[in-house]
């Protein structure tokens, strides 16, 4: 039985062939059954002679959604289910099995994809593939690159054509053509044209004068321009990590700054905070999985609200018994801050967890051909000032902001007048709290989320609180936002560790100048 | 009459309190003990408590099937919670008070070398499982990680490559300690062996728990602009989601410039949103992704432990490279011993050379005869936007560890056998 | 809180009775080590274990006396301590890996590419010189910071938190491996002190008597100064910098001279630490580390010269214990007797035993 089975097996699968719609060769069974150095040269072809057929399949190759079944027959996967790639409506013969690609072939990928939607209707889509072939354009694609230019309409997309067409006259053997392809080069801020013009310096590269001293000329504008990107990069990095600062630091300008609470403890408010982003996410995940991206948006009066209760929580049972003696609050908020990290690191595991940016704040907005401006950094940004306003009229414009400064300049005086003390204590607690919980919600979007969370930001936020002056809110706005920047400035010139400890040597150095901080109360008290 | 059992009394409280005191002074004969010696609180618990309940784990499989010479294994487990003097004070308390035939433990260099003095004096065992930079071959030691030629070599090798992209530029970023530096700096004399001139190098080094990357990426995409280029990361653990999350936002692609790191794994990944990261790659021994039946049955059974523990998040357990080295070194030890016949350490360790194992990666692993550390396969691994990995390249078989790496000068003189460092 | 504690009680009970425990203290403390020399096999023979794990106890205790002299006397809080301490084990970790590297450069120097030694390293092959750097170093590290810190009326909060600033920034430099301290490893794999096997019973059993005679010589000073009118000015320092300026005084020297002194004492204490358990690395300046130490002095009571003491060999000893018996829920335990004893033992330990005293 076997045997004649296994006789009968080769006209079986050739009856099977002549029976199935997909088995002629076209593209998509020609890649399945090719190896990997087979498939490249397949994109590559496929990049020089777009066919507009071809398009849904090399994007499904992008989306690595190209699959084959046992009989080597291309699927592409569909929302609902597999569709043969080469038309028609067989189904797979067994459970398709995704087609693997590696970084070479994504890269290829990419560029087959961009030259084939320059021939997409859309002026966007055209520009989108015309810029992207800036960077990737074969060889190969000259030609086409040629024929796109010369017959394309939309002045945009004809411009940032030439451009990458230019990308490959620069070896053109005719020096006019080079001549032309530097001096649009010129016109770029690209860090990819600047390192293309420096191989032109060379004249055992380029033999034409004139189009080595025009690649000269070029060359130095575009390091112009590189050069101002990377000032306005080192800008925003700069105020970017100063309002991350910010965001650490300022639950802290209160519960320290105005209680003179020393709460060793307040990372971990940050780590809270965090972790009440992590559980909104997972909540949203397990029952509004549609609402996801604005998680974050709900995770912030949760935080605030968690984090806020667990320090009044905190104030009532512990430091409301230790006013007066700042020193040991330093102590017992220490242990406060041991217990809440091993609590939460046997609650959710001494690992990470996961938080991951929803899709309005991952990526970002390219600025310059250099500069990408991340979205959770700009949001970031937005929100440690809406923070600062909102903090600032809380304290400045509410009944609570009153009774809260007037406790801190003379809490017995304050009592005297009728301010409940110990309300107004735990309240500000809270408040100081609930804002680190904020912070943690930020930080959750940039960094880790972790038991250990609180700990790397906690002698960060006691400088910038000294640094800017104890009880001064603008202090600590200034003094964060000075860090950040001063670190980042140093940075690239010295690297990440001697610029840290250069800081710290500078806020010794300045604290001993003002050993009140930048904005110190004007005060004629002295003990 | 009335003596006696107050007598008793005062004896029985007088022997609990010692034992209090002293909690492993009493011990039952029957029971062989290993200690564990992982960090369970500070900043190397993320990665060390993994391991110790893959530890628990093998040890509670190896009693199932009736322990070892006949005794059940009795797991000692002590927390030196990331403090590397502590480190030291628990193994020879491990070694001292507890007599444990062997130790499982350690990640970090520095509470290896803390330790290795200890197991050195005493002439103990202790199984590191976690790839390392070398230099180092002690007879008191078993090293079930790679050595830089099991890991780095090969992943740079894979980048060179055209199916790796070909890369002619590489940017070697690392946290500032001494894996990434002495990597790193076989790296670089590698790279030199390959044409690649020092012009094409870049090398930086961040403290530890670095978390603003935006410099650092801005610098990548500078240097990525001179040619095609490879960042090879040797951040360490914690420091990576930041680095990452800032690469997905700056628009730099695994297309373009992929990035390889050593130190990040399924475990790692199980923080990170991995959908920035898919096309990102890592050179290991082993992935949870491996598909042969001795992997299939590793991996449920660690899921199966983790639900029945009831550890944090067991509904995502992941295995990854050094639990696997975990689990191959306790099972070897295991082997060993009933080989040895006895838990000895002198006898164990020559029953160590040439033991083998069928492991989870997929091969019959092989500790070395003379050089203490296993031969291994080298796989190079994709992320993909489950959190785990598919492998894209792999070498042929196992290949043999050189703890001492011909691309650091004077390793030449060293003997391929573990001699004491002292 | 006028004069210590420890001095209050030493009245109450009579000089004989305190003379008498901390006799017998010291009688046990020279023992101990004198046992470790014992044969293995002896039923009295202290361990190895037992002995590193006191010694390094004891130098913990010296800290926390060194600490307890600027905090509990002059109401300096240094949360910075560890740097000294780290700086006086680091010169003494020269001088060991000096000596285990023999004519050649320190292992870690050799795979990390250095050809020759930085000039700070200059001498360190001499047991004096290295002597020499464990005073000197932290001593005018602590001077020099002193003199500004003090010269511009840096104090409470403010100075603390520039402590901290110091040793995080010490921790950052040290951990640079261009730095030249080996980066995080630091030193280790000692082999010979002096000429002496450092894993000797004979060696382990005079380290840890050097420990004993530091701390006991520490503590004599410490009570010689806190008796002496140097002393009484420290505490009106303390309580009321203003009115003691307005007297005439000038507080700065004072401040200076017991701060330096605080600093060196950390160093030795350092040095004896290092050979002991055989590792230094960054992490001893680690900002949580200079706190725990804080820890110890508010737990054994400030101002009071022997509560610290106390404070670190109960944290310590609770620390080794917990570790073992309870790996993973330890931390909730030394957490939890950090607040207790700050809300329910203002005074420490040692205040809760003169309440006992007393009734």
């Amino acid at each position: 039985m076997p045997t004649a089975l296994l006789r009968l097996f080769p006209i079986f699968t050739l009856l099977l062939s002549l029976l199935a719609p997909h088995a002629q060769a076209g593209d998509a069974a020609d890649f399945v059954a090719a190896n990997p150095a087979k498939q490249a040269t397949l994109l590559e072809t496929w990049s020089a002679h777009p066919d507009a057929a071809r398009l849904p399949l090399i994007e499904a190759l992008q989306k690595g959604r190209l699959a084959s079944d046992s009989n080597k027959a291309p699927f592409i996967q569909t929302d609902t289910g597999w569709q043969a790639a080469e038309g028609g409506d067989a189904q797979p013969a067994s459970e398709p099995k995704k087609l693997p690609l590696n970084n070479r072939l994504r890269g290829l990928v990419g560029t087959a994809q961009a030259s084939h939607q320059l021939l997409a209707k859309e002026p966007a889509v055209r520009l989108a593939a015309a810029q992207q072939l800036q960077k990737s354009a074969k060889p190969a694609q000259l030609q086409l690159l040629n024929a796109r230019v010369a017959s394309e309409d939309d002045d945009a997309v004809r411009d940032a054509l030439s451009l990458a067409l230019a990308n490959l006259q620069l070896i053109d053997p005719d020096p006019a053509i080079r001549l032309a392809a530097v001096r649009l080069l010129g016109e770029t801020g690209d860090p990819l044209a600047r390192t293309r013009l420096e191989t032109l310096l060379d004249p055992a590269v380029e033999t034409d004068a004139g189009v080595r001293t025009a690649a000269e000329t070029s060359l130095a504008q575009v390091k112009r321009r590189l050069l101002m990107g990377e000032l306005l990069g080192q800008a925003f990095s700069g105020l970017s990590l100063g309002s991350i600062l910010l965001l650490a630091a300022l639950g802290l300008a209160i519960t320290f700054g105005l209680l003179g609470v020393i709460n060793m403890a307040h990372g971990e408010m940050l780590m809270l905070g965090a972790y009440s982003t992590y559980m909104v996410q997972i909540l949203f995940q397990r029952f509004a999985p549609d609402a996801l991206a604005l998680y974050p948006l709900v995770a912030l009066p949760v935080a605030f609200f968690v984090t806020a209760a667990i320090g009044m929580a905190l104030e009532r049972t512990v430091i409301r018994h230790l006013y007066g003696r700042p020193l040991e609050t330093l102590l017992a908020t220490w242990g406060i801050s041991l217990i809440l990290i091993q609590l939460v690191r046997v609650l959710f595991g001494a690992q990470n967890v996961e938080v991951a940016n929803p899709a309005w704040l991952s990526g970002g907005v390219q600025v310059l051909p250099n500069l990408v401006l991340p979205y959770s950094r700009m949001v970031i940004i937005g929100f440690a000032l809406f923070v600062v306003v909102l903090t600032w009229l809380l304290l400045n414009k509410t009944r609570l902001g009153l009774n809260v400064r007037a406790v801190t300049q003379n809490r017995n005086m304050a009592a005297c007048c009728g301010v409940p003390t110990g309300r107004v204590d735990m309240l500000a607690f809270g408040l100081g709290s609930g804002i680190a919980g904020l912070g943690g919600v930020a930080l959750s979007q940039i960094g880790n989320v972790g038991p250990d969370l609180g700990q790397s930001y906690i002698i960060d936020s006691f400088l910038v609180v000294v640094l800017g002056g104890v009880g001064q809110l603008a202090g600590s706005v200034m003094a964060a936002f000075g860090l950040g920047i001063a670190n980042k400035i140093l940075e690239p010139q010295i690297g990440a560790v001697l610029g840290k400890i250069l800081i710290l040597a500078l806020i010794i150095l300045f604290i001993q100048k003002r050993p009140q901080g930048l904005f110190a109360l004007k005060g004629r008290v002295i003990d | 009459m009335k003596r006696r059992p107050f007598l008793k009394a005062t004896l029985a409280a007088s022997t609990l309190l010692l034992s209090g005191l002293f909690p492993y002074t009493l011990q039952a004969a029957e029971t062989i003990k290993v200690g564990i010696l992982h960090s369970l609180s500070g900043t190397m618990a993320i990665s060390e408590t993994s391991l110790k309940d893959m530890a628990l784990m093998t040890i509670d499989e190896i009693n199932a099937k009736g322990g070892v010479l006949g005794k059940k294994l009795e797991p000692v487990v002590v927390d030196p919670a990331s403090n590397w003097p502590l480190f030291a004070e628990k193994a020879r308390q491990l070694l001292t008070q507890d007599k444990v035939a062997v130790t499982f433990g350690c990640w970090t260099s520095v509470s290896r070398k803390s330790v290795l003095p200890v197991y050195e004096e005493l002439n103990g065992l202790l199984f590191y499982p976690v790839q390392y930079e070398g230099e180092e071959m002690s007879p008191n030691v078993f090293y079930t990680g790679a050595a830089p030629n099991q890991q780095a070599i090969p992943a740079v090798e894979y980048l060179m490559s055209e199916d790796g992209g070909a890369a002619k530029r590489f940017f070697l970023l690392g946290t500032d300690y001494v894996y990434p530096r002495t990597t790193n700096k076989i790296l670089r004399s590698f790279l030199h062996s390959k044409g690649v001139a020092d012009k094409d190098i870049e090398e930086v080094y961040t403290p530890f728990g670095h978390s603003d990357y935006q410099t650092i990426v801005a610098n990548i995409k500078k240097f990525a602009a001179g040619g095609k280029t490879a960042v090879i990361s040797t951040v360490n653990g914690d420091s990576n989601v930041p680095f990452y999350k800032e690469l997905g936002n700056q628009g730099i692609e695994a297309t373009e410039t992929p990035v390889v790191a050593f130190s990040v794994g399924e475990e790692e990944l199980r923080g990170i949103d991995t959908k920035p990261l898919v096309g990102q790659l890592a050179a290991w021994n082993y992935f949870q992704s491996v598909d042969n039946p001795t992997n299939k049955k590793f991996v449920d059974s660690w899921k199966a432990y983790a639900k029945a523990k009831n550890l944090p998040n067991y509904q995502t357990a992941v295995t990854n490279d050094p639990m696997e080295a975990t689990y191959v070194g306790i099972n070897m030890w295991a082997q060993a011993v009933n080989k040895a016949g006895t838990t000895d350490v002198d006898k164990v360790r020559e029953a160590m050379a040439g033991q083998e194992f069928v492991s989870p990666d997929g091969y019959t692993m092989v500790m070395d005869k003379t050089n203490h550390h296993l031969h291994k396969p080298v796989m190079i691994g994709e992320v993909q936007d489950n959190g785990q990995f598919n492998v894209v390249w792999q070498t042929e078989g196992p290949v043999r560890a050189q703890p001492w790496s011909p691309y650091i000068p004077g390793n030449d003189k060293k003997p391929d056998y573990a001699v004491k460092s002292n | 809180m006028n004069q210590p504690i420890s001095l209050t009680l030493a009245q109450k009970a009579g000089p004989k009775l305190t003379l008498g425990i901390g006799a017998v203290v010291l009688a046990i403390l020279i023992i101990l080590p004198l046992l470790h020399l014992l044969p293995a096999d002896n039923s009295l023979q202290v361990s190895a274990y037992t002995l590193t794990l006191v010694g390094k106890i004891l130098c913990y205790a010296i800290v926390a006396l060194a600490l307890d002299l600027v905090w509990g006397y002059a109401g300096l809080l240094s949360l910075g301590h560890g740097l000294f301490f780290a700086l006086g084990g680091y010169a003494m970790g020269m001088y060991l890996m000096r000596e285990s590297a023999g004519d050649g450069l320190p292992a870690f120097m050799v795979f990390l590419s250095w050809t020759e030694l930085p000039w700070y390293w200059t001498g360190t092959q001499h047991f004096l010189w290295a002597l020499c750097l464990v005073v000197l170093a932290p001593g005018l590290l602590a001077l020099v910071f002193g003199f500004f810190a003090f010269r511009s009326r840096i104090k409470g909060v403010y100075f603390s938190i520039m402590t901290q600033a110091l040793t995080f920034a010490g921790m950052l430099l040290f951990f640079r491996n261009e730095t030249g301290f080996g980066g995080n490893n630091g030193f280790t794999n000692f082999r010979t002190i002096l000429g002496f096997d450092i894993t000797a019973q004979g060696t382990r059993t005079a380290l840890f008597l050097a420990i004993v005679a530091l701390l006991t010589c520490s503590l004599l000073l410490g009570w010689r100064l806190a008796k002496s009118k140097f002393g009484r000015v420290l505490t009106a320092l303390r309580d009321a910098e203003n009115r003691l300026m307005f007297c005439g005084y000038d507080p700065r020297g004072y401040k200076l001279f017991i701060w330096v002194l605080s600093a060196v004492l950390c160093g030795l204490a350092g040095a004896l630490y290092v050979p002991l358990v055989g590792i230094i690395n960054p992490s001893e300046m680690s900002p949580t580390n200079s706190i725990e130490a804080a820890v110890w002095v508010a737990l054994g009571g400030r101002g009071s010269l022997i509560g610290p003491i106390l404070g670190a060999g109960i944290v310590n000893g609770m620390k080794s214990w917990f570790t073992v018996a309870f790996p993973e829920y330890w931390l909730f335990a030394l957490g939890a007797l950090f607040i207790v004893v700050t809300l329910y033992l203002p005074k420490g330990v040692i205040g809760l035993l003169r309440k006992k005293g007393e009734q």
